[in-house]
């Protein structure tokens, strides 16, 4: 299973994105689900928080929902996984019978893969991101980490 | 990290990092001379305060001249970012900062250059940190000096004054074992000659005054980060694994992942030891490096022709240069650093200190001074300079015996080189 993407891709997906839905966001600040579900908000993504720990409880501007069906009104068209490797299939199986046809996207975190939920979501023609963090993917395709010194990858003559 | 192409070492050398300018179009990076950068609002300032958006508060943090320089080296090196600082001092306490605490050692290469012998032997015990001196070649010893209160090995690539290459894969073998990271000071080799990344080191200094810079002109420093070491993977680095008090208890590698040692090294590293890297300093660095890999490749040649001339004259006692073939460290030169074993070797002049003394005070075109890597040719004699604090015993260690001189070999025409020695050691060796 290849996890290698390409930087045309990922700013494809993180463009066409308007509505995530995040499964596992911690309401403590400094956890790394919080950190990157408010760096995502502020960058114009709508996110809205799925954990049952917390369901009801006012986070990040939204509601947190206790089960992705609570969210099947919405208008999701990316899930980002902050759960074990082991709980991704049956996000992957809700997501496709509950957001189809506009979800477009699921992105599993640093550390979060699953071959089988994959290949059974990019068959049902959606793009999946495995073991990446959009946070990061963002910062480092729109500039934003150039400005700390890091290694982009990027070369371009152009503004 | 992407299938993006993957371009040469010249390539990068010249655009890594420096996009046009995104504010004027200034092809050439801008010096930004500013010590701190307007905040959109306050949720723009809380934003980048609290790390969750990287961006320019302070010069002494970040500043967008520096951030060019950092990202070229990272690139460069093959690392995942880089913090570019005031020296290669600078970066060797910088790169120790987030691993060390009271009470904690770091096994050191006894074939140091001699300011970094004094550094680990003397200044880093004020910090409660000390270090343990191993010849590298003993890797049973490496092992052996190990102990549970080690936080890292220290070494250089091409070793200064010379004649000594690291057998990096191997030092990096053991210190994985260990569950150690890996130190290299690569300003010697450069990336250019030595990729220590890719033979298993964690992190890679650099004393960016040297061939980085090429001319001699400013003083700097750089860690560059792999971004592979598993920080969380034991107890022994809680600056890296547990939770932050400055930060709100944030945990910098799980937050910031392959990022988080220069996270690190900015948000705490620059912010409260201050050895910062100013913009000018970095303009300069960065134009040396745009033509690193043509000064390289002549750097070697030149190193290589004056070693073998010195070799076979009658006044030299030895010369010890790992690019020559009758080195001990031939073989591991030509399979680890295959475009050449550095520019910088020292030789032993018949008649000993004395000789020395004189033989420098003939150079015409040789200048004597405590510096290498520039486009000059460069001679010292390191016993009775920069290795003069040394014991004889740990002068002998480094390479620097009192009867030996190290040339930092330069760019100019080598007959011109070798005519200046030659008539320097007729002064020198004359009855």
């Amino acid at each position: 299973m290849s996890e290698t993407y390409s930087d045309d891709l990922m700013r494809d997906v993180l463009k066409r994105t308007k509505t995530i839905a995040c499964i596992g966001v911690s309401t403590n600040p400094v956890r790394p689900s919080h950190y990157v579900a408010r760096y995502l908000g502020l960058r114009g993504y709508r996110v809205i928080p799925v954990n049952p720990a917390y369901a009801g409880q006012e986070l990040l501007g939204e509601t947190v929902r206790g089960d992705l069906s609570d969210l099947k009104d919405e208008p999701i068209d990316m899930v980002d996984i902050f759960r074990r490797s082991e709980a991704v299939p049956p996000i992957v199986e809700d997501s496709l019978a509950l957001f189809l046809p506009q979800l477009q996207t699921i992105w599993m975190q640093i550390g979060v893969r699953h071959a089988q939920a994959a290949a059974q979501a990019e068959a049902a023609g959606v793009t999946v991101i495995q073991n990446r963090c959009p946070k990061i993917e963002y910062q480092r395709l729109f500039g934003e980490l150039r400005k700390g010194g890091f290694n982009t990858g990027i070369i371009s003559s152009r503004l | 990290m992407t299938d993006e192409p993957n371009y040469g070492f010249d390539t990068l050398q010249v655009h890594a990092g420096a996009r046009p300018d995104p504010a004027t179009g200034a092809r050439q990076t801008p010096i930004y001379q500013s010590t701190s950068y307007v905040f959109r609002d306050a949720d723009h300032a809380a934003a980048l305060f609290n790390l969750q958006e990287v961006g320019y508060i302070y010069s002494r943090l970040t500043n967008p001249t520096v951030a060019v320089l950092q990202e070229r080296i990272a690139t460069l090196e093959g690392g995942a970012g880089a913090v570019c600082c005031s020296s290669g001092h600078a970066a060797q306490i910088m790169s120790l900062f987030p691993l060390m605490g009271p009470g904690c050692n770091v096994v050191v290469s006894t074939r140091l250059y001699g300011g970094s012998i004094t550094q680990f032997s003397q200044t880093i015990k004020r910090f409660g940190w000390s270090a343990k001196f191993v010849d590298l070649d003993d890797t049973d010893a490496v092992a052996a000096a190990i102990d549970e209160n080690t936080r890292a090995v220290f070494c250089e690539s091409v070793s200064n004054p010379g004649g000594y290459v690291t057998d990096i894969p191997a030092i990096a073998a053991i210190a994985d074992k260990a569950g150690l990271p890996l130190i290299v000071d690569n300003t010697s080799a450069t990336p250019y000659l030595c990729r220590p990344i890719e033979m298993g080191a964690t992190l890679v200094v650099h004393s960016t005054t040297k061939y980085l810079t090429g001319s001699g002109t400013v003083t700097g420093g750089c860690v560059v980060d792999s971004g592979k070491f598993d920080w969380s993977k034991s107890d022994k680095f809680p600056s890296l694994s547990q939770p932050e008090p400055a930060y709100h208890g944030l945990k910098f590698h799980e937050t910031f992942g392959a990022l988080a040692f220069t996270f690190h090294g900015i948000a705490i590293g620059l912010r409260d030891l201050g050895m910062t890297m100013n913009p000018q300093g970095a303009h300069y660095t960065l134009l040396g490096i745009e033509t690193l890999s043509l000064r390289m490749d002549r750097h070697v040649e030149n190193a290589k022709k004056v070693a073998a001339w010195l070799e076979k004259d009658d006044r030299v006692e030895t010369v010890t240069y790992a690019g020559l073939d009758s080195s001990p460290y031939a073989e591991r030169a030509s399979k680890l650093y295959p475009k050449g074993a550095g520019a910088l070797f020292t030789f032993a002049v018949k008649g000993g200190y004395d000789a020395c003394i004189k033989l420098v005070d003939s150079l015409e075109i040789f200048s004597h001074v405590a510096n290498l890597g520039d486009t000059r040719s460069l001679i010292i004699h390191p016993a009775s300079t920069t290795h003069r604090q040394l014991t004889p015993e740990q002068q002998e260690a480094a390479g620097a015996a009192p009867d030996t001189v190290r040339l930092s070999i330069g760019i100019e025409t080598v007959e011109d080189l070798i005519a200046d020695l030659d008539q320097a050691l007729n002064k020198a060796t004359a009855a």
